[in-house]
């Protein structure tokens, strides 16, 4: 069982680390932003279950499951912000950019009118 | 009455969680959710928009096996793109519209959005999401909304309403 829990906790550090390569490697803010919030996501609930699947005796399951619960909850809250955050204050899109309905829809300075 | 069980219900979940099963520790934490849920039973307005029904109960169960499956999917997915020495992406931001009325359906949309692959919520307006992604295959509002947000919305809105 322990033998498990750390290959689960395996897994889920590997994701963690592409996430970070791919933080390095994407070229704008918010091609970053998906690969830090997904791949963060997914390894932190591997590397948190297989926490508690391997260290079954320490009782700590159900506080896992809670962790595991805000994690889901609060990194896609957190990572909408901060891409949003940043198309306001002129972060560009990479020029491989198709297209970008945001800026022409210009919500920003239909909000200041009113 | 639905609303109150529903908050009920929750803060005891929470506390089994986190307290264990031990029979003392239910019935005070039983006690102590009782007492919470009648003194904010006015202010927990966003248990109101669950719908209660069988239906809904196994749409919702579904809904979060489909949420899993696809979380997987989008890791493997971020990570093959990764890992490849010419990242081949195609971005774009693109406007996609939801029938969903319910605010707390809403909410959890965007978030399934942010979380499945290659998208990403970056506002929402009403009942306009503007979604960055990571590779756009279609431009205009309907084929953006088809391949993005129905597979959640179906479920969502039996479940809101």
């Amino acid at each position: 069982m322990e033998i498990f829990g750390a290959l689960i906790t395996l897994i889920g550090s590997i994701f963690l680390l592409l996430g970070g390569l791919g933080i390095l490697r994407m070229p704008d803010v918010y091609n970053r932003m998906q690969t830090g919030t997904k791949a963060t996501t997914l390894g932190s609930i591997l590397f948190l279950a297989g926490i508690s699947v391997g260290h079954l005796e320490c009782g700590c399951f159900g506080k896992i499951i809670i962790i595991i619960l805000f994690v889901i909850f609060t990194n896609p809250i957190s990572s909408n912000t901060l891409a949003r955050a940043a198309h306001y204050a002129g972060v560009k899109l990479t020029e491989r950019s198709v297209k970008d309905d945001l800026k022409e829809d210009n919500l920003e300075n239909k909000g200041e009118k009113k | 009455m639905k609303k109150g069980f529903l908050f009920f219900i929750s803060l005891l979940i929470v506390w089994i969680l986190l307290a264990g099963t031990d029979w003392q520790e239910i019935i005070i934490g039983a006690i102590i959710s009782l007492l919470l849920t009648i003194i904010f039973f006015s202010k927990a307005t966003i248990f109101s928009e669950f719908n209660l029904n069988p239906k809904a109960i196994f749409y919702f169960l579904i809904y979060i096996i489909i949420f899993i499956w696809e979380l997987i999917k989008s890791n493997i997915d971020v990570a093959i793109r990764v890992i490849q020495p010419t990242i081949p992406i195609n971005p774009g931001i693109v406007k996609v519209k939801t029938k969903l009325k319910s605010r707390l359906g809403r909410i959890i949309l965007a978030n399934s959005i942010t979380l499945t692959p290659g998208t990403l919520t970056v506002e929402t307006n009403g009942e306009d999401y503007y979604i960055h992604w990571i590779d756009v295959t279609s431009g205009d509002i309907e084929g953006a909304t088809k391949k993005i947000v129905s597979k959640f919305e179906k479920y969502l809105g039996v479940i809101f309403g």
